[in-house]
Protein backbone atom coordinates (compact mmCIF):
# COMPACT_ATOMS: atom_id res chain seq x y z
CA UNK A 1 0.00 0.00 0.00
CA UNK A 2 2.59 2.45 0.97
CA UNK A 3 4.80 1.00 -1.75
CA UNK A 4 2.25 1.95 -4.60
CA UNK A 5 1.67 5.18 -2.52
CA UNK A 6 5.20 6.65 -3.39
CA UNK A 7 5.52 5.05 -6.57
CA UNK A 8 3.08 7.17 -8.59
CA UNK A 9 4.89 10.34 -7.71
CA UNK A 10 8.50 8.87 -7.84
CA UNK A 11 7.36 8.36 -11.61
CA UNK A 12 5.84 11.79 -12.25
CA UNK A 13 9.32 13.42 -10.17
CA UNK A 14 11.59 11.71 -12.79
CA UNK A 15 9.48 13.21 -15.93
CA UNK A 16 9.47 16.52 -14.19
CA UNK A 17 13.33 16.02 -14.12
CA UNK A 18 14.13 14.64 -17.92
CA UNK A 19 11.58 17.32 -18.69
CA UNK A 20 13.73 19.77 -17.00
CA UNK A 21 17.42 18.56 -18.23
CA UNK A 22 15.09 18.61 -21.99
CA UNK A 23 14.55 22.42 -20.98
CA UNK A 24 18.21 23.58 -19.89
CA UNK A 25 19.35 20.79 -22.77
CA UNK A 26 17.67 23.53 -25.14
CA UNK A 27 18.75 26.68 -23.66
CA UNK A 28 22.58 25.50 -24.00
CA UNK A 29 22.66 24.97 -27.59
CA UNK A 30 20.46 28.47 -27.99
CA UNK A 31 20.67 31.91 -26.85
CA UNK A 32 18.48 32.16 -23.65
CA UNK A 33 16.78 35.17 -25.00
CA UNK A 34 15.33 33.40 -28.45
CA UNK A 35 12.33 31.38 -28.13
CA UNK A 36 12.31 27.78 -30.63
CA UNK A 37 9.34 25.53 -30.46
CA UNK A 38 9.53 21.81 -29.53
CA UNK A 39 9.30 18.74 -31.95
CA UNK A 40 6.27 16.92 -31.05
CA UNK A 41 4.87 13.73 -32.03
CA UNK A 42 5.46 9.99 -31.60
CA UNK A 43 8.05 7.64 -32.55
CA UNK A 44 6.79 4.24 -33.46
CA UNK A 45 9.53 3.31 -36.31
CA UNK A 46 12.89 1.78 -35.38
CA UNK A 47 15.81 4.33 -34.45
CA UNK A 48 17.78 4.98 -37.47
CA UNK A 49 21.19 5.19 -35.12
CA UNK A 50 21.57 5.34 -31.33
CA UNK A 51 20.82 9.28 -31.79
CA UNK A 52 18.20 8.83 -33.11
CA UNK A 53 15.01 10.22 -30.51
CA UNK A 54 13.31 12.29 -33.29
CA UNK A 55 9.08 11.92 -33.56
CA UNK A 56 8.06 10.33 -36.73
CA UNK A 57 7.65 13.05 -39.51
CA UNK A 58 3.97 13.29 -40.62
CA UNK A 59 3.43 10.82 -43.08
CA UNK A 60 2.82 10.93 -47.29
CA UNK A 61 -0.87 11.74 -47.89
CA UNK A 62 -2.80 12.50 -50.31
CA UNK A 63 -6.40 13.92 -49.99
CA UNK A 64 -8.85 16.11 -52.28
CA UNK A 65 -10.24 19.32 -50.77
CA UNK A 66 -13.37 21.46 -51.66
CA UNK A 67 -12.41 22.23 -55.05
CA UNK A 68 -12.14 18.84 -55.94
CA UNK A 69 -8.22 19.07 -56.32
CA UNK A 70 -6.17 16.32 -55.21
CA UNK A 71 -3.47 18.02 -52.24
CA UNK A 72 -0.23 16.19 -50.72
CA UNK A 73 2.51 16.64 -49.12
CA UNK A 74 3.82 18.63 -51.90
CA UNK A 75 1.33 21.13 -51.64
CA UNK A 76 2.60 22.23 -48.26
CA UNK A 77 6.32 22.44 -49.24
CA UNK A 78 7.73 25.49 -47.95
CA UNK A 79 4.92 26.53 -45.53
CA UNK A 80 3.56 25.61 -42.21
CA UNK A 81 0.54 24.77 -41.79
CA UNK A 82 -2.48 24.75 -39.24
CA UNK A 83 -4.42 21.56 -39.10
CA UNK A 84 -7.73 20.18 -37.26
CA UNK A 85 -10.26 17.64 -37.66
CA UNK A 86 -13.93 18.57 -37.97
CA UNK A 87 -17.21 17.44 -39.92
CA UNK A 88 -19.91 19.31 -41.22
CA UNK A 89 -22.81 18.10 -39.79
CA UNK A 90 -20.92 18.34 -36.39
CA UNK A 91 -23.27 19.73 -33.70
CA UNK A 92 -21.12 19.49 -30.49
CA UNK A 93 -17.53 21.55 -30.65
CA UNK A 94 -16.88 21.63 -34.32
CA UNK A 95 -18.60 25.40 -34.58
CA UNK A 96 -16.80 26.63 -32.06
CA UNK A 97 -13.38 24.76 -33.05
CA UNK A 98 -13.54 25.98 -36.31
CA UNK A 99 -14.22 29.55 -35.42
CA UNK A 100 -11.14 29.97 -33.28
CA UNK A 101 -9.08 28.76 -36.30
CA UNK A 102 -11.26 31.02 -38.26
CA UNK A 103 -9.26 33.65 -35.87
CA UNK A 104 -6.31 32.49 -36.60
CA UNK A 105 -7.51 32.44 -40.65
CA UNK A 106 -7.77 35.96 -39.90
CA UNK A 107 -4.43 36.54 -38.16
CA UNK A 108 -2.51 35.40 -41.36
CA UNK A 109 -4.47 35.75 -44.03
CA UNK A 110 -2.64 38.12 -46.02
CA UNK A 111 0.47 35.54 -45.35
CA UNK A 112 1.00 32.90 -48.34
CA UNK A 113 3.53 31.00 -46.14
CA UNK A 114 0.79 30.22 -43.20
CA UNK A 115 -1.91 27.55 -44.66
CA UNK A 116 -4.72 25.49 -43.05
CA UNK A 117 -5.76 22.36 -43.57
CA UNK A 118 -9.23 20.92 -42.23
CA UNK A 119 -9.57 17.02 -42.31
CA UNK A 120 -13.46 15.99 -42.85
CA UNK A 121 -13.94 12.55 -40.09
CA UNK A 122 -17.00 12.03 -41.89
CA UNK A 123 -15.70 11.46 -45.45
CA UNK A 124 -18.93 9.04 -46.22
CA UNK A 125 -20.96 12.29 -45.89
CA UNK A 126 -18.98 15.44 -46.15
CA UNK A 127 -18.45 15.28 -50.13
CA UNK A 128 -16.65 17.81 -51.93
CA UNK A 129 -19.81 19.97 -52.25
CA UNK A 130 -20.66 19.64 -48.95
CA UNK A 131 -17.32 20.63 -47.48
CA UNK A 132 -17.03 23.47 -50.82
CA UNK A 133 -20.44 24.69 -49.08
CA UNK A 134 -19.17 24.88 -45.88
CA UNK A 135 -16.00 26.74 -46.84
CA UNK A 136 -18.18 29.55 -48.23
CA UNK A 137 -20.15 29.50 -45.40
CA UNK A 138 -17.20 30.09 -43.21
CA UNK A 139 -16.31 32.78 -45.82
CA UNK A 140 -13.06 31.01 -46.94
CA UNK A 141 -12.84 31.88 -50.96
CA UNK A 142 -9.41 31.16 -51.56
CA UNK A 143 -9.37 27.04 -51.52
CA UNK A 144 -5.49 27.36 -51.22
CA UNK A 145 -4.99 29.22 -47.94
CA UNK A 146 -7.68 26.86 -46.59
CA UNK A 147 -7.95 23.52 -47.39
CA UNK A 148 -11.17 21.07 -46.62
CA UNK A 149 -10.17 17.61 -47.00
CA UNK A 150 -11.54 14.57 -47.33
CA UNK A 151 -10.00 10.90 -48.45
CA UNK A 152 -11.25 7.22 -47.17
CA UNK A 153 -11.70 6.88 -43.56
CA UNK A 154 -8.73 5.08 -42.78
CA UNK A 155 -6.15 7.50 -44.21
CA UNK A 156 -8.05 10.78 -42.02
CA UNK A 157 -7.78 8.62 -38.71
CA UNK A 158 -4.11 7.12 -39.21
CA UNK A 159 -3.25 11.11 -40.22
CA UNK A 160 -5.64 11.96 -36.90
CA UNK A 161 -2.89 9.87 -35.14
CA UNK A 162 0.12 11.31 -36.76
CA UNK A 163 -1.27 15.01 -35.87
CA UNK A 164 -1.67 14.07 -32.26
CA UNK A 165 -5.91 14.77 -32.50
CA UNK A 166 -7.99 11.99 -31.26
CA UNK A 167 -10.79 11.02 -33.73
CA UNK A 168 -13.03 7.42 -33.46
CA UNK A 169 -16.60 6.45 -34.54
CA UNK A 170 -18.36 6.38 -31.70
CA UNK A 171 -22.44 5.98 -31.79
CA UNK A 172 -23.19 6.90 -28.38
CA UNK A 173 -22.02 11.01 -29.16
CA UNK A 174 -23.98 13.35 -30.73
CA UNK A 175 -22.91 13.23 -34.77
CA UNK A 176 -21.81 9.80 -33.92
CA UNK A 177 -17.88 10.46 -33.59
CA UNK A 178 -15.70 11.35 -30.79
CA UNK A 179 -12.97 13.64 -31.84
CA UNK A 180 -10.56 16.35 -30.04
CA UNK A 181 -10.66 19.90 -30.97
CA UNK A 182 -6.60 19.86 -31.37
CA UNK A 183 -5.24 21.95 -33.59
CA UNK A 184 -1.94 20.51 -34.79
CA UNK A 185 1.12 23.42 -36.19
CA UNK A 186 3.22 21.60 -38.87
CA UNK A 187 6.58 22.96 -40.10
CA UNK A 188 8.23 22.94 -43.30
CA UNK A 189 10.07 19.68 -42.52
CA UNK A 190 6.30 17.73 -41.54
CA UNK A 191 7.10 18.08 -37.80
CA UNK A 192 4.60 18.91 -35.59
CA UNK A 193 5.53 21.87 -33.86
CA UNK A 194 2.48 22.66 -31.60
CA UNK A 195 -0.74 20.90 -30.11
CA UNK A 196 -3.35 23.60 -28.96
CA UNK A 197 -6.49 23.11 -27.24
CA UNK A 198 -9.10 24.76 -30.18
CA UNK A 199 -11.88 25.24 -27.88
CA UNK A 200 -10.23 27.07 -25.61
CA UNK A 201 -9.09 30.81 -26.33
CA UNK A 202 -6.31 31.12 -24.46
CA UNK A 203 -4.56 28.00 -26.10
CA UNK A 204 -5.41 29.21 -29.34
CA UNK A 205 -4.22 33.12 -28.47
CA UNK A 206 -0.83 30.67 -27.83
CA UNK A 207 -0.72 29.21 -31.43
CA UNK A 208 -1.44 33.04 -32.56
CA UNK A 209 1.44 33.86 -30.71
CA UNK A 210 3.68 30.47 -31.63
CA UNK A 211 3.35 31.19 -35.42
CA UNK A 212 5.68 33.93 -36.08
CA UNK A 213 8.37 32.11 -33.92
CA UNK A 214 8.34 29.00 -36.56
CA UNK A 215 7.74 31.48 -39.04
CA UNK A 216 11.42 33.36 -38.52
CA UNK A 217 12.52 29.66 -37.61
CA UNK A 218 11.94 28.65 -41.29
CA UNK A 219 13.03 31.81 -43.01
CA UNK A 220 16.42 31.57 -41.55
CA UNK A 221 16.13 28.17 -42.29
CA UNK A 222 16.20 29.06 -45.64
CA UNK A 223 18.53 31.77 -45.63
CA UNK A 224 20.78 29.26 -44.31
CA UNK A 225 19.90 27.53 -47.11
CA UNK A 226 20.70 29.72 -49.93
CA UNK A 227 24.21 30.79 -48.79
CA UNK B 1 -14.57 21.61 21.38
CA UNK B 2 -18.12 21.18 18.88
CA UNK B 3 -19.47 24.72 20.20
CA UNK B 4 -16.73 26.80 18.24
CA UNK B 5 -16.79 23.96 14.96
CA UNK B 6 -20.42 24.90 14.74
CA UNK B 7 -20.33 28.05 14.54
CA UNK B 8 -17.88 28.14 12.31
CA UNK B 9 -19.93 26.21 10.21
CA UNK B 10 -22.83 28.39 10.89
CA UNK B 11 -21.00 31.23 9.80
CA UNK B 12 -19.28 29.81 6.63
CA UNK B 13 -23.10 28.88 5.47
CA UNK B 14 -24.04 32.43 6.25
CA UNK B 15 -21.08 34.04 4.43
CA UNK B 16 -21.75 31.59 1.27
CA UNK B 17 -25.21 32.22 1.51
CA UNK B 18 -24.70 36.18 1.46
CA UNK B 19 -22.51 35.67 -1.22
CA UNK B 20 -24.97 33.66 -3.42
CA UNK B 21 -27.82 36.61 -2.59
CA UNK B 22 -25.63 39.18 -3.75
CA UNK B 23 -24.87 37.96 -6.52
CA UNK B 24 -27.88 36.33 -7.87
CA UNK B 25 -29.96 39.63 -6.97
CA UNK B 26 -27.08 41.66 -8.36
CA UNK B 27 -28.27 42.06 -12.04
CA UNK B 28 -30.35 39.07 -12.41
CA UNK B 29 -33.38 37.17 -10.46
CA UNK B 30 -32.68 33.87 -10.08
CA UNK B 31 -34.81 32.25 -13.39
CA UNK B 32 -32.94 34.41 -15.79
CA UNK B 33 -29.62 33.28 -14.40
CA UNK B 34 -30.48 29.87 -15.32
CA UNK B 35 -31.36 30.70 -18.47
CA UNK B 36 -27.74 31.94 -18.92
CA UNK B 37 -26.72 29.06 -17.69
CA UNK B 38 -28.84 26.44 -19.51
CA UNK B 39 -27.55 28.47 -22.71
CA UNK B 40 -23.59 28.37 -21.94
CA UNK B 41 -24.16 24.68 -21.23
CA UNK B 42 -26.73 23.66 -24.73
CA UNK B 43 -26.37 26.73 -26.71
CA UNK B 44 -23.28 28.98 -26.68
CA UNK B 45 -20.63 26.50 -28.57
CA UNK B 46 -22.41 27.16 -32.02
CA UNK B 47 -24.52 29.68 -31.30
CA UNK B 48 -21.53 31.52 -29.89
CA UNK B 49 -20.99 33.46 -25.93
CA UNK B 50 -22.96 36.55 -27.13
CA UNK B 51 -25.46 34.93 -29.22
CA UNK B 52 -23.77 36.03 -32.69
CA UNK B 53 -23.71 32.66 -34.79
CA UNK B 54 -21.29 31.53 -36.87
CA UNK B 55 -20.97 33.64 -40.52
CA UNK B 56 -23.41 31.75 -42.85
CA UNK B 57 -23.03 28.25 -41.42
CA UNK B 58 -24.80 28.89 -37.45
CA UNK B 59 -27.59 31.66 -37.25
CA UNK B 60 -27.59 34.09 -34.43
CA UNK B 61 -30.16 34.06 -31.70
CA UNK B 62 -28.75 37.98 -30.96
CA UNK B 63 -31.10 40.88 -32.90
CA UNK B 64 -32.75 37.56 -34.52
CA UNK B 65 -35.91 37.90 -36.52
CA UNK B 66 -36.41 34.10 -35.84
CA UNK B 67 -37.63 34.51 -32.16
CA UNK B 68 -40.89 36.89 -33.26
CA UNK B 69 -41.64 35.23 -36.54
CA UNK B 70 -41.90 31.93 -35.02
CA UNK B 71 -42.15 32.52 -31.31
CA UNK B 72 -44.72 29.67 -30.74
CA UNK B 73 -42.78 27.08 -32.69
CA UNK B 74 -39.63 27.59 -30.41
CA UNK B 75 -40.15 25.08 -27.76
CA UNK B 76 -40.77 22.75 -30.21
CA UNK B 77 -37.67 23.33 -32.05
CA UNK B 78 -35.25 22.86 -29.02
CA UNK B 79 -37.24 19.58 -28.06
CA UNK B 80 -36.58 18.23 -31.63
CA UNK B 81 -33.80 19.87 -33.30
CA UNK B 82 -33.83 20.73 -36.72
CA UNK B 83 -32.70 19.47 -39.87
CA UNK B 84 -32.90 21.39 -42.91
CA UNK B 85 -32.53 25.00 -44.65
CA UNK B 86 -34.08 27.94 -42.04
CA UNK B 87 -33.24 31.56 -43.13
CA UNK B 88 -33.01 34.47 -40.56
CA UNK B 89 -32.54 37.86 -41.24
CA UNK B 90 -33.15 37.08 -44.66
CA UNK B 91 -30.15 35.05 -44.86
CA UNK B 92 -30.45 30.83 -45.28
CA UNK B 93 -28.64 28.54 -42.93
CA UNK B 94 -28.59 25.04 -43.38
CA UNK B 95 -27.18 22.44 -40.35
CA UNK B 96 -28.50 20.04 -37.84
CA UNK B 97 -28.97 21.22 -34.72
CA UNK B 98 -29.60 18.28 -31.88
CA UNK B 99 -32.51 18.24 -30.07
CA UNK B 100 -33.17 17.70 -26.18
CA UNK B 101 -35.39 14.79 -25.91
CA UNK B 102 -35.33 14.27 -22.69
CA UNK B 103 -33.05 16.29 -20.95
CA UNK B 104 -34.32 19.45 -20.46
CA UNK B 105 -37.73 20.40 -18.60
CA UNK B 106 -40.91 22.72 -19.93
CA UNK B 107 -39.47 24.75 -17.08
CA UNK B 108 -35.45 24.52 -18.03
CA UNK B 109 -37.00 25.44 -22.01
CA UNK B 110 -38.87 28.44 -20.64
CA UNK B 111 -35.86 29.80 -18.64
CA UNK B 112 -33.96 29.50 -21.50
CA UNK B 113 -35.96 30.78 -24.41
CA UNK B 114 -36.76 33.85 -21.71
CA UNK B 115 -33.27 34.86 -21.55
CA UNK B 116 -32.63 34.80 -25.21
CA UNK B 117 -36.08 36.72 -25.79
CA UNK B 118 -34.84 39.38 -23.78
CA UNK B 119 -31.43 39.86 -24.67
CA UNK B 120 -28.51 40.80 -26.94
CA UNK B 121 -31.16 43.25 -28.84
CA UNK B 122 -34.42 40.81 -28.57
CA UNK B 123 -37.04 42.43 -26.70
CA UNK B 124 -39.82 39.91 -26.70
CA UNK B 125 -42.48 38.87 -24.15
CA UNK B 126 -41.13 35.89 -21.86
CA UNK B 127 -43.10 32.79 -21.79
CA UNK B 128 -45.04 31.02 -18.75
CA UNK B 129 -43.86 28.01 -17.95
CA UNK B 130 -47.75 26.64 -18.39
CA UNK B 131 -47.33 28.51 -21.82
CA UNK B 132 -44.18 26.69 -22.92
CA UNK B 133 -46.01 22.98 -21.86
CA UNK B 134 -49.32 23.53 -24.37
CA UNK B 135 -46.47 24.50 -26.89
CA UNK B 136 -44.41 21.60 -26.87
CA UNK B 137 -47.60 19.26 -26.74
CA UNK B 138 -48.11 18.93 -30.70
CA UNK B 139 -44.86 17.84 -30.77
CA UNK B 140 -45.42 15.37 -27.84
CA UNK B 141 -42.61 17.22 -26.05
CA UNK B 142 -44.16 18.02 -22.30
CA UNK B 143 -41.54 17.31 -19.37
CA UNK B 144 -42.41 18.06 -16.18
CA UNK B 145 -40.55 16.79 -13.61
Amino acid sequence: MLHSFFRVPALFLGLMLTAGFGLFGCSETTPPQEERLSILGLKRTAPTSPSDTLPDPIPSFTLTNQEGKTINNQTFAGKVYVTDFFFATCPSICPKMQSELLRVYEAYKDNPNVLFLSHTIDPAHDSIPVLRDYAERLGIKDASRWHFATAPHDTIFNLARAYMTGAQVDKTVQGGFAHSGTFALIDSKRRVRGIYDGMEKSQVDLLIHDLPILLKEEAEAKQTAAK
Amino acid sequence: MSWPLSLLRAGAVAAAGLLLTTSVTGCFSNKQNEGAKLYQTHCASCHGDQGEGLRRLIPPVAASDYLVKHRNELPCLIRQGLNGPIVVNGIEYNQVMPGHKTDLTDADIANLLNFIQQNWGNHNPPYTVREISELLAPCNGSIIR
